[in-house]
């Protein structure tokens, strides 16, 4: 019997506000240390937590695009610990009544199939500050900027299988928090953050037991971590050592590609959770509900629907189109203003995609906008250039040259459709190689690619390659 | 000064309404009553200890502001130029701050309490800051870092707690004035064993930012001062709204002066029979009361009412308040303020040795207490049960406050203790505050006002409990009990 | 409930970051338990159905808009610190 693999993830989102979830402090990222830490974000004695408005919203939206229940009634805990990033003692975090109940997120798995992963539930809570080693000897410095940003977790079921199906679910639920606009899922800065809980068993026994590897910020290392740690269980399992898979927290480190034990979290096993006496219940009527439903945007699934059906696209295509909100968008702009949904999936999904991940750059990043990429593609569709071309004229685009036309014509790529011109240039073609063209005469249909490329070089690639090919058979006939 | 009556003495003796009308028609100026305090406390304050830090050169400085503002016509609050004091737990910018602790000994507030600001904004002259019971744990004042506090009336006596530095500042008038804070009787306890005048306000009913947290869901601001008058013209001032404080109540804040005079006559007065029982000193009960009848004299109507799970409050209390403030105090770890412990080997070290050095005996008990009835395996028996069992609690005055208007009992079951006399058992301790505490647990508004001497001669308060956001009616009885008698306005000898 | 053993005033102790010797511990095992026992007098109430009071008046949350309201006072508020560097509160080495 195969092993199964047992994963649920817990993801931490930081919630796009302004303010922090308890204080007036900016949530701005990168700022000088502790210079965005109030007397709140301090915890000076007798200060006070103030909720924020904008953080309740964020949950409660999240929870409507989960299909999930929303709790109308929540409540804030404290969960009490020690740590220098911590400076309350405890952290303020929602624990027996979450702002998101039960819920689900359908991911596509590799064969095309989806499967529907559950999730428990997510909660609002406040994040901590950082601890700085670097340029300290035996001492950390305590930067408090982050303290108190807001956060939502998001913890799913045990209903994921491989590292695979873990990813898919990670990057469903990063495109879902940005459509909402309530994350900006900026990993490397740590807006979206992963703890994933891995277990091994075989099937029809119980789950085994379950290894929290904390704080994995890229899709890439989620994958790794999860399949060194399941190799590492299984391992112990074939060895007989079950017993030394152990429940605690365990930190990936991607330069050695393995897991290892978190000493901090060895005593915090007893939080002492109680109601905040501070704060008081949180109640979302049904008409607030109601209200948020209503700005909700079309979310990726809906949207992926309607690509296939209205702009007759694959699922494929329409998956990959549907990644990021501004992608999607931008799509619709380009297939609405060419005419041709199909010219506008292929560019996106071949040509710009594979030149952002070149530059390892992100969507939102694209340097060139949707009227601009309208401009080449209908060049390419009124035959002024050649998909050959509009690649050469979008790399000069991405790199700031101007327009598409502007680009065509100072390098003066404007598509040869005349064909006098044509015939001009394959007629100095056929009298400088006699030879080939005696053997293309002979049966050698092959040579015939020969005199394209002679042809297509002759131009500099601006021959229109239908005229060329007719013009070219017409002349080798003889 | 224009009279002769007017000496430092003089000043001391007089009530905000004299103070006010005395410095708005020139009579005098807040700079002499504000020296004539500074003046007394440099006097009395060595054989009371009630205040941790007086701001004397802050004090003077802003008399001198303020006299000006009054002249041009910048302030006409009842409270321009009227010296007050505040319990050393509400933050006060740039004057240290201890809560009575060591583990604050060097906590320079950078900023104001919500109370603060109100009686900054209202002209108040801030003479310094009071003693009391560390982190407002006690009931005695023993627990201060800072000594303990000498009651006026007898200085061999505890002056009650936790506001006994105010109650006892008050009493001796080094203050005309004071804020205290009540989480279990904080307020009555001390001005009935100090023979003053304090309210503690329905919860929420005055701002809790900036004032050093025991325990969040009980602590409440209040006024201590000698009247009644005196208390409601200081409530008009502090309570009210503050977006800073989510506990905080929008309920419309009533001029409580207005109705300080209407008549008794109608007034239903329940008497908690629980609050009669064994355990009250006879002494005690015999003039409470006598004070009840005179005010059935006045038309008011007596009768008896039950609190059934009364007898409950205090080992709930004593689960619940500590239990918030083992996590309260979390926060005093030696990091960003206060005090920090000498070379601490490791991050526990630091955070073990700091608050094991910072705080006192009694403050580590009730962290302990707390942390254990938060504990896993406990919580449902400890906290929740107490967290139920507080709601029948509340759900007695409820049903009490449907037959009746005011509920009257002691505020304690004695009079003043000696000090040292309960310091080495924190269960009789805690027992003093058995009268107190079901109204805390309630959220209602209580208030001690001074009504008979014993034969030792230690002062005894009647503890008056209204309905939630009827602080109007308390202060009304109250002054008109006080129109009749002047056990409230009695001196102890020794301070005259 | 049984009284308080020496483990678990240690084991409390430590939760709460409280340095206590044996000798203490041996003290706040005793106290701890006095204190307990006046407690368990609520054992015996029926709570049955009874809500859990959290506030005194059962009260709900008031929402803060979001806007950010607060300034930097950086330096002020590190004046009052026991130990800071380039703007960071110093502590022991932290240990992930």
């Amino acid at each position: 019997m195969e092993w199964e693999i047992v994963i649920g993830l817990e993801i931490h989102a930081q919630l796009a506000t302004q303010s922090k979830i308890f204080s007036g402090s900016s949530t701005a990222y990168g700022a000088e240390p502790n210079t965005q830490a109030n007397l709140v974000d301090l915890a000076m004695p007798g200060v006070l937590p103030v909720l924020n408005k904008k953080a309740v919203e964020f949950g409660v939206k999240l929870g409507l695009a989960l299909d999930a229940e929303i709790g109308k009634r929540s409540v804030f805990a404290r969960k009490n610990y020690f740590y220098p990033d911590l400076p309350k003692g405890y952290q303020i975090s929602q624990f027996e009544l979450p702002i998101v109940g039960k819920g689900h997120l359908d991911i596509e798995l590799e064969d095309g199939t989806v499967k529907r992963i559950g999730i428990t539930r997510a909660h609002l809570e406040e994040d901590a500050g950082k601890s700085v080693h670097e340029g300290f000897v035996s001492q950390s410095g305590i930067d408090l900027n982050r303290a108190s940003t807001p956060l939502l977790e998001i913890v799913s079921e045990p209903d994921i299988r491989s590292a695979k199906e873990a990813v898919a679910y990670v990057k469903k639920l990063h495109s879902l928090v940005r459509y909402l606009g309530i994350c900006d899922g900026n990993m490397q800065e740590g807006s979206f953050r992963c703890d994933v809980n891995v277990s091994v068993h075989k099937p029809n026994t119980p789950f085994g037991t379950r290894v929290e590897i904390k704080n994995l910020n890229s899709f890439r290392f989620i994958e790794r971590a999860i399949n060194y740690e399941v190799q590492r269980q299984i391992d112990l399992n074939l060895e007989g050592k079950k017993d030394q898979i152990v429940q605690e927290t365990v930190l990936f480190d991607p330069d050695k590609g393995e897991t290892r034990s978190m000493r901090s979290k060895e005593d915090a096993n007893d939080y002492r959770y109680f109601p905040d006496p501070d704060l008081l219940p949180v109640m979302v009527t049904d008409a607030e509900i109601e209200a948020i439903r209503a700005t909700l945007p079309e979310l990726p699934d809906t949207k992926k629907a309607r690509f296939i059906s209205e702009y007759g696209l694959s699922t494929y295509d329409a998956g990959l189109l549907v990644q990021s909100r501004d992608e999607a968008e931008y799509f619709e702009t380009v297939a609405k203003s060419t005419g041709d949904a199909k010219l506008a999936a292929n560019w996106m999904n071949g040509e710009v995609a594979a030149r952002l991940n070149r530059a390892e750059l992100e969507f939102e990043q694209l340097p060139i906008k949707a009227d601009d990429l309208v401009g080449l593609l209908k060049r390419i569709q009124d035959n002024t250039i050649s998909n050959k071309i509009a690649k050469d004229v979008f790399e000069a685009m991405w790199n700031g040259e101007g327009t598409a036309d502007s680009i065509i014509e100072v390098k003066g790529l404007v598509q040869i459709t005349d064909t006098g011109a044509i015939e001009a240039i394959i007629d100095e073609i056929i009298a400088a190689n006699p030879k080939q063209v005696a053997e293309y005469r002979s049966g050698k249909d092959k040579m015939f690619g020969f005199f394209v490329g002679q042809a297509m070089k002759a131009s500099k690639g601006k021959a229109n390659p239908a005229t060329l090919n007719d013009l070219l058979k017409q002349k080798l006939a003889g | 000064m224009s009279q002769t009556d007017t000496t430092s003495g003089a000043l001391t003796a007089l009530s905000i309404k004299a103070l006010h009308q005395g410095i708005t028609s020139g009579q005098f100026s807040v700079m002499e009553v504000t020296k004539a305090y500074l003046d007394r406390i440099e006097r009395f304050d060595p054989a009371l200890n009630t205040y941790i830090t007086v701001t004397q050169e802050s004090a003077l400085k802003s008399a001198e502001v303020i006299d000006n503002r009054i002249r041009a016509g910048e302030l006409t609050s009842p409270l321009a130029g009227v010296p007050y004091a505040l319990k050393d737990l509400y933050c006060t910018t740039g004057v240290l701050t201890t809560a009575g602790s060591k583990i604050l000994n060097n906590f320079i507030s950078p900023y104001d309490a919500h109370v603060a600001t109100q009686l900054k904004k209202a002209g108040g002259v801030l003479l310094g800051k009071n003693n009391m019971d560390e982190f407002a744990m006690g009931s005695s004042n023993e627990s201060s870092a800072y000594g303990c506090v000498r009651n006026p009336w007898n200085t061999e006596h505890v002056p009650g707690g936790s506001s006994g530095g105010g109650s006892a500042a008050v009493a001796a008038r080094l203050a005309p004035m004071v804020l205290g804070s009540d989480t279990g009787g904080s307020i009555r306890q001390p001005a009935s064993f100090c023979g003053i005048t304090g309210i503690k306000p329905t919860y929420g009913r005055i701002s809790r930012y900036g004032m050093i947290a025991y325990a969040s869901s009980l602590d409440q601001c209040g006024p201590m001062a000698v009247s009644a008058e005196d208390c409601a013209l200081t409530l008009n001032v502090i309570a009210g709204f503050d977006e800073r404080d989510s506990t905080c109540s929008t309920e419309a804040v009533p001029d409580y002066t207005a109705t300080l005079n209407n008549p008794l006559a109608g007034l239903r007065i329940g008497i908690p029979k629980q609050f009669f029982a064994e355990g009250l000193n006879n002494e005690v009960a015999t003039i409470i009361q006598a004070a009840i009848k005179s005010l059935e004299a006045q038309g008011a109507t007596v009768k008896e009412v039950d609190l059934p799970n009364s007898h409950l409050a205090v080992p709930v209390y004593y689960i619940l308040a500590p239990a918030e403030a083992s996590s309260n105090l979390s926060r005093f770890d030696g990091v960003r303020y206060g005090y920090r412990c000498e070379n601490p080997k490791d991050l526990t070290d630091l955070y073990k040795r700091t608050r094991a050095e910072g705080f006192g005996e009694e403050v580590k008990r009730r962290i302990m207490v707390g942390a254990y009835a938060l504990s896993a395996g406990y919580y449902d028996a400890y906290y929740l049960k107490a967290q139920q069992v507080r709601r029948l609690i509340k759900d007695d005055f409820v049903q009490a406050f449907k037959e009746v208007d005011v509920l009257m009992g002691p505020c304690a079951p004695t009079a003043a203790f000696k000090i040292g006399e309960k310091i080495n058992d924190p269960v009789a301790m805690y027992l003093e505050d058995l009268y107190t505490i079901p109204v805390s647990l309630a959220g209602l508004p209580g208030m001690s006002i001074p009504v008979g001497f014993t034969q030792a001669g230690l002062p005894v308060g009647m503890q008056l409990v209204g309905n939630y956001f009827n602080e109007a009616r308390l202060l009304n009885i109250a002054h008109q009990y006080q129109q009749m008698t002047d056990w409230h306005t009695r001196m102890p000898a020794q301070f005259v | 409930m049984a009284a308080i053993t020496i483990d678990e005033v240690k084991k409390v102790a430590n939760l709460a970051r409280l340095a206590v010797s044996d000798e203490n511990a041996c003290e706040y095992a005793s106290s701890l338990s006095n204190i307990l026992v006046l407690a368990d007098q609520l054992e015996a109430i029926d709570t049955q159905g009874i809500i859990p009071m959290a506030n005194p008046h059962d009260a709900i949350q008031r929402l803060r808009e979001d806007t950010v309201t607060e300034t930097n006072h950086r330096d002020e508020y590190q004046q009052i610190a026991p130990e800071v560097e380039d703007g960071l509160y110093l502590v022991p080495q932290v240990i992930d």
